[in-house]
């Protein structure tokens, strides 16, 4: 099986603390990946790194197999929509199509698959939830090889979490979902890695990653 | 070019979108030039003598404004990333920002000298082609380092005082050229000095265009 991430040893520091320290990492072409963990173990920094981003301080990643500019076949669902806040969902969806040479003709059918069509207004009067649906629109729209998403169900409600999970599913490609929402993330990914302190502490099947978590915070005495 | 042209096309639609700020950004100008008119007094010979640096000082002081702005577009809500990622040409990408940027300053300076006029009692003894040309020049010398500045500064700290701090001293030969020809392209040029005003204005901005698009690549990535 092909693989779209190869990382060896990578890490990134901020200042003297190692966010993502030596951490080995292969996902093949197609895979569902689940990255979870508690606050501040590296998820965010790996997936900043994965999409080139962020440049590791060690080990080598390879994307694609090395094949050049690896950004034409990734998506990076941030924290922040990646959008312009003066502008509506369309207009937006419209701008990034021409910049990114996709095709404008499917952009009122990936609005209506987030729950965005009529809206006209611009993105700085949505609320925090249209904004991440916003954000999976993009990452729609540009039909990446490889798609990493960083809490994609923050601050959604249970209809929102229920649309965007099966705009997830219809998602092509190898997909990384980092989120604590295990319950939600863990039934469209097939492996999941358990990250602590940088590292990987557990990886295994996705459907086993609840308990993992869950042993993770009896360990520390949180639960 | 394809990518510089989609990013002028892309700026433009945003501010036409917001033009609420752009008129705030001409009220600004406007009250700078006000204000010198208060600051001066009522003669008539030093208003007129000193139109031109009035104008520059108005556009200088407000370009801060529309450059931070410029570049907060693409950091407040992560488009630059989506930008990055999609991937557009950084080379592109600078060139079509700063072209905005240049456009934008050119309206502004284009609704100021009428202002200039009003105000300073000022005169146009020389071609009106000659204020043009030197609008189109000053406007493009503070745009390209205002563009790159205004990236290095977007994440930053304390962005707004940084960003004139590093803009204004690099900018000061600009300033001082686009204030010489327009003066001279308003009292009059007897000893024919304004071509050598202007090529020096080209000389500036040839060597900021070519220098700053070559950085701003290194200076969004970092």
């Amino acid at each position: 099986m092909s693989s779209v991430v190869q990382a060896q040893g990578i890490g990134r520091r901020f200042g003297r603390r190692w966010a993502v320290a030596r951490l080995d990492l292969v996902v093949g072409a197609n895979e569902r990946l689940l990255v979870i963990g508690p606050n501040g173990c590296g998820k965010t920094t790996l997936l900043r790194i994965l999409s080139t981003l962020s440049v590791p301080d060690q080990g080598t990643l390879t994307l694609f197999e090395g094949k050049s500019n690896p950004r034409e076949n990734l998506a990076l669902m941030a924290h922040e929509p990646g959008v312009y806040e003066d502008l509506s969902a369309t207009d937006n969806l419209r701008v990034i199509a021409q910049l990114a040479s996709k095709s404008t003709t499917s952009i009122p059918d990936i609005l209506e698959s987030v729950g965005l069509e009529d809206r006209s207004e611009p993105v700085s009067t949505y609320s925090a939830g249209m904004r991440r649906r916003l954000a999976l629109a993009v990452l729609l729209l540009q039909q990446p090889k490889l798609a990493l998403l960083d809490e994609p169900f923050a601050q959604m409600d249970p209809a929102g979490i229920a649309q965007v999970s099966t705009s997830i599913l219809e998602l092509p490609g190898a997909v990384i979902i980092a989120s604590h929402q295990v319950q939600h993330a863990a039934p469209l990914c097939t492996r999941a890695i358990l990250m602590d302190e940088g590292q990987i502490r557990w990886q295994g099947p996705a459907s086993k990653a609840e308990a993992a978590w869950r042993a993770l915070h009896v360990e520390r005495g949180e639960l | 070019m394809n990518t510089m042209l989609q990013i002028l096309q892309k700026d433009l639609f945003i501010e036409w979108r917001a033009r609420s700020r752009t008129i705030s950004l001409i009220s600004f100008a406007y009250t700078i030039l006000l204000l010198f008119s208060f600051a001066v007094g009522p003669n008539a010979v030093a208003m007129r003598q000193h139109a031109a640096a009035y104008l520059w000082l108005s556009i200088l002081l407000s370009s801060t404004l529309l450059l931070d702005r410029s570049m907060r577009i693409e950091i407040e809500a992560g488009a630059l990333h989506t930008l990055l990622l999609a991937p557009v040409s950084k080379a592109g990408l600078f060139y079509g920002k700063a072209l905005a940027n240049t456009f934008q300053l050119m309206v502004l300076a284009g609704i100021s000298i009428p202002l200039i006029y009003v105000i300073c009692d000022a005169t146009l003894v020389e071609s009106a082609g000659w204020l043009i040309l030197t609008a189109i020049l000053g406007t493009a010398g503070l745009a390209a380092p205002g563009t790159l500045y205004s990236a290095m500064t977007a994440r930053m700290t304390g962005k707004q005082l940084l960003l004139p701090l590093l803009l204004f001293p690099l900018v000061v030969p600009v300033i001082v050229a686009a204030v010489k020809a327009t003066t001279l392209a308003m009292l009059g040029d007897p000893m024919d000095q304004i071509g050598a005003w202007l090529t020096l204005l080209i000389c500036f901005d040839l060597v900021y265009w070519s220098l700053c698009g070559v950085l701003f690549g290194r200076v969004i990535e970092a």
